[in-house]
């Protein structure tokens, strides 16, 4: 594999190791929700189950707060193992995808349910429930009932009952799902602010990538109940390791093709389904003459009338739809072997006269660097 | 009340009904052409069956309702009489009626006063001042009142574990609970009388068991009677119970043990308070009928201390005392209606005060 990304501004020194799930399944009669998991979390980071539904990632959540509990395996929390712990005595805390909001109680009973179970002074309570209002900026809202609420509130009030008690560790269910798109991306970047003040360790769940890419600092991708791919967003986006992964996280132009040549310092691979040669740039493991993928990112394509030099890693074809989203254009161009590849371009420039329209005869190109070679 | 015009938009506009007049042909369009305008406009505007369909139950309520009170209500105002019906009239007539000659302002009101009004309130004074009536409201109400709480008491963990089980056995409880009342409640009552009795099944198991030496007496205490109430409306208790609590969403209950709650604390803290609609419509479900229980108390309960129910009919049926029935009826309506119009009234308020 080619050199590592340069380490994640945002993600914190990896703090010592606060959970550790080790060979977790949960099984629901026949099905098996969760297969086998083991898992590190450190302290203070944003971690992100990222998963279609189905996958597993809501029960490893569950596990984690204590509603569920493992079939088999162990969970540790603090260095403390859960198994017999009741969700009431976890030191977790967790903001659910309904909110949960108590609907017979105002903003401020809400907030404050927590620290009454602990028993603490009024003044205290009061304080404390004042302070987090106004950090998650509800404090105007604090005698209000949940009904008279937007769905964006809510949200901040269920943020703020579940940080209220200082948790160190904070789970949150699909925390943006309920949002608006312009909510949404507001919202995440609060939630970053948040976290980083107040030193939590955030395990959050999500099926919307995009959720997962602002927020984490690591993401754990799940399919059908295993971890298939645990990396930085960088890494999950830029080295997928399995066709899965590639696949699921943004969009990906995925060619099968046989290994020809295989070189330390570089592989070429014959295509059938592209109708060509793709050359890359660095050796990998595979076995010589066996089947691997090549998976290319749209935006690492770059479209062109004219034809580039050399003969590998270029495809002639037909622009057959052109999608224009502002910032950028998605073409889909069909290439001779009738594939549809997908490319996108920045609109850089405000008028071109040149750019390329429909049923166009264009050339695509990518670097050596750009595709990455998946065996499995 | 809200001044918001709450009508229904007419469905058909007089533009469009003037079109489909014209389809239906040159006579229809004849026809709708010569009628003023007024007319049409007025007959699409109201001829919604709206107003049908909201008429229904306060048509309902004033037949089987309103006009009966207001029978009864006349009857409690007016005197024995040993006669057909036995009760005096409340209207009669002045000896001389004046004849209305002419259609003048004074002589309607010569003839208006000459009707005589007979009504008075001797027999509500009749009922404050008797010990009897005043005991036998008491003893209802407290009667009402335990077995109300009673069926509570048990009605309410059965409608937690209904709302608690898989849908299949939901249904299957739900028909269990329901099941009883597709036997007569006469037969049910008859049949805690063969269970209760000195030599009942109870007592006869008791003795064979050796756990007591001489039959215990149930019947016609007012045990029998809190029994045969909560053993007859159970069922009203636990259907209002099931229906708030099966709404109830689970995760409001993890949220509570996320943050520190423990079960009884999470139950005490967050389902008690969110059920407290259906523990209230439960209550009043049982006690309201329990109030005025004629069969139970009759068949099981002492025969020294009456319930008003009982009263009722004895001064209907035996001392054929119409007047004071009606009274005993009247008080009776009003000691219940009142609480619940004001109970309505502030809980309707709270809420108002609440989403402002």
């Amino acid at each position: 594999m080619a050199e590592k990304p340069a380490a994640n501004p945002r993600q914190p020194e990896r703090g010592k190791e606060y959970v550790r799930i080790q060979n977790v399944t949960k099984r629901f009669g026949d099905f098996t929700a969760v297969n086998n998991v083991s898992l590190t979390i450190y302290q203070g980071e944003i971690f992100c189950l990222l998963g279609g539904s189905g996958c597993g990632k809501t029960t490893l959540l569950r596990m984690l707060a204590g509603f569920e509990n493992p079939t088999s395996g162990q969970i540790f929390i603090d260095g403390e193992d859960m198994e017999d712990c009741p969700p009431y005595d976890r030191p977790v805390n967790m903001m659910f995808q309904s909110y949960a909001l108590f609907p017979h109680m105002s903003v401020e009973k809400n907030v404050a349910f927590g620290l009454e179970q602990d028993g603490l002074p009024k003044a205290e309570i009061s304080q404390r429930v004042g302070e987090i209002l106004e950090l998650v900026k509800m404090g105007q809202f604090a005698r209000r009932q949940p009904h008279q609420l937007s769905g964006g509130q809510r949200q901040r009030v269920a943020l703020a009952r579940s940080l209220v008690k200082r948790p160190k560790l904070l789970l949150l269910d699909e925390p943006l799902g309920a949002l608006d798109r312009k909510l949404r991306e507001q919202t995440q970047f609060e939630l970053l602010g948040i976290q980083e003040r107040l030193g939590v360790t955030f395990v959050v769940v999500t099926h919307d990538q995009e959720e997962a890419m602002t927020l984490a600092s690591r993401i754990g991708v799940m399919n059908r109940g295993e971890i298939v791919q645990v990396g930085t967003p960088t890494e999950i986006y830029e080295y997928p390791t399995t066709r899965f992964v590639a696949d699921f996280i943004g969009s990906v132009n995925m060619f099968e093709g046989r290994l020809t040549e295989d070189e330390p310092d570089y592989v070429r691979i014959e295509s059938a389904d592209l109708g060509g040669r793709i050359y890359v740039d660095h050796g990998i493991s595979a076995a010589p003459d066996s089947t691997v993928w090549a998976a290319i990112r749209p935006e690492k394509i770059e479209i062109s009338r004219e034809r580039p030099q050399g003969s590998d890693n270029t495809v002639g074809g037909t622009v057959k739809e052109i999608a224009y989203l502002g910032d950028m254009s998605v073409y889909l161009v069909r290439l001779q072997s009738g594939r549809i590849v997908r490319v996108s371009q920045p609109n850089a420039e405000r008028r071109n006269q040149a750019r390329i329209t429909w049923d166009d005869s264009v050339w695509l190109s990518w670097d050596p660097s750009s595709p990455v070679i998946l065996t499995q | 009340m809200k001044s918001v015009d709450r009508r229904a938009k007419p469905i058909l506009t007089p533009a469009k009904a003037r079109l489909a007049a014209g389809r239906m042909g040159p006579l229809w369009l004849l026809l709708f052409r010569l009628a003023p305008p007024s007319w049409s406009d007025y007959v699409i505007k109201h001829w919604s069956g709206r107003g049908f369909v909201v008429a229904v139950p306060y048509l309902w309520l004033l037949l089987f309702f309103t006009a009966p009170f207001l029978i009864v209500l006349k009857i409690s105002f007016s005197e024995r009489l040993i006669a057909m019906p036995p009760y005096e009239p409340l209207f009669g007539w002045v000896d001389d009626i004046p004849v209305v000659l002419e259609w003048s302002f004074s002589s309607v009101m010569a003839f208006l006063s000459s009707i005589e009004v007979y009504a008075d309130l001797d027999k509500y004074e009749f009922l404050l001042k008797n010990t009897l009536y005043i005991e036998s409201y008491v003893y209802s109400i407290w009667v009402a009142a335990v077995s109300a709480f009673w069926c509570l008491m048990i009605g309410y963990p059965m409608a937690y574990a209904m709302a608690r089980c898989t849908p299949t056995w939901r249904n299957v409880l739900l028909l269990l609970v329901m099941l009883p009342s597709f036997t007569s409640f006469l037969l049910r009552v008859y049949a805690w009388m063969g269970l209760l009795k000195s030599n009942g099944v109870i007592n006869n198991v008791l003795l064979a068991l050796g756990i007591i030496d001489e039959p215990l007496t149930m019947m016609n205490t007012d045990f029998a009677v809190y029994i045969g109430i909560v053993y007859s409306y159970l069922p009203f208790m636990i259907l209002p119970l099931y229906t708030n609590l099966e709404k109830h969403d689970p995760t409001l209950l993890e949220a509570a043990a996320d943050l520190g709650a423990r079960p009884v604390k999470a139950f005490l803290t967050v389902t008690l308070p969110l059920s407290m609609s259906g523990i209230v419509a439960g209550f009043l479900l049982v006690f309201i009928p329990a109030v005025g229980e004629y069969v139970i108390p009759s068949l099981l309960g002492p025969t020294d201390q009456l319930m008003i129910g009982r009263v009722l009919s004895d001064e209907f049926f035996n001392n054929g005392d119409w007047p004071v029935a009606s009274a005993v009826a009247v008080v009776m309506l009003v000691l219940l209606v009142g609480p619940i119009m004001a109970f309505q009234y502030f809980q309707s308020r709270g809420a108002e005060e609440e989403r402002k």
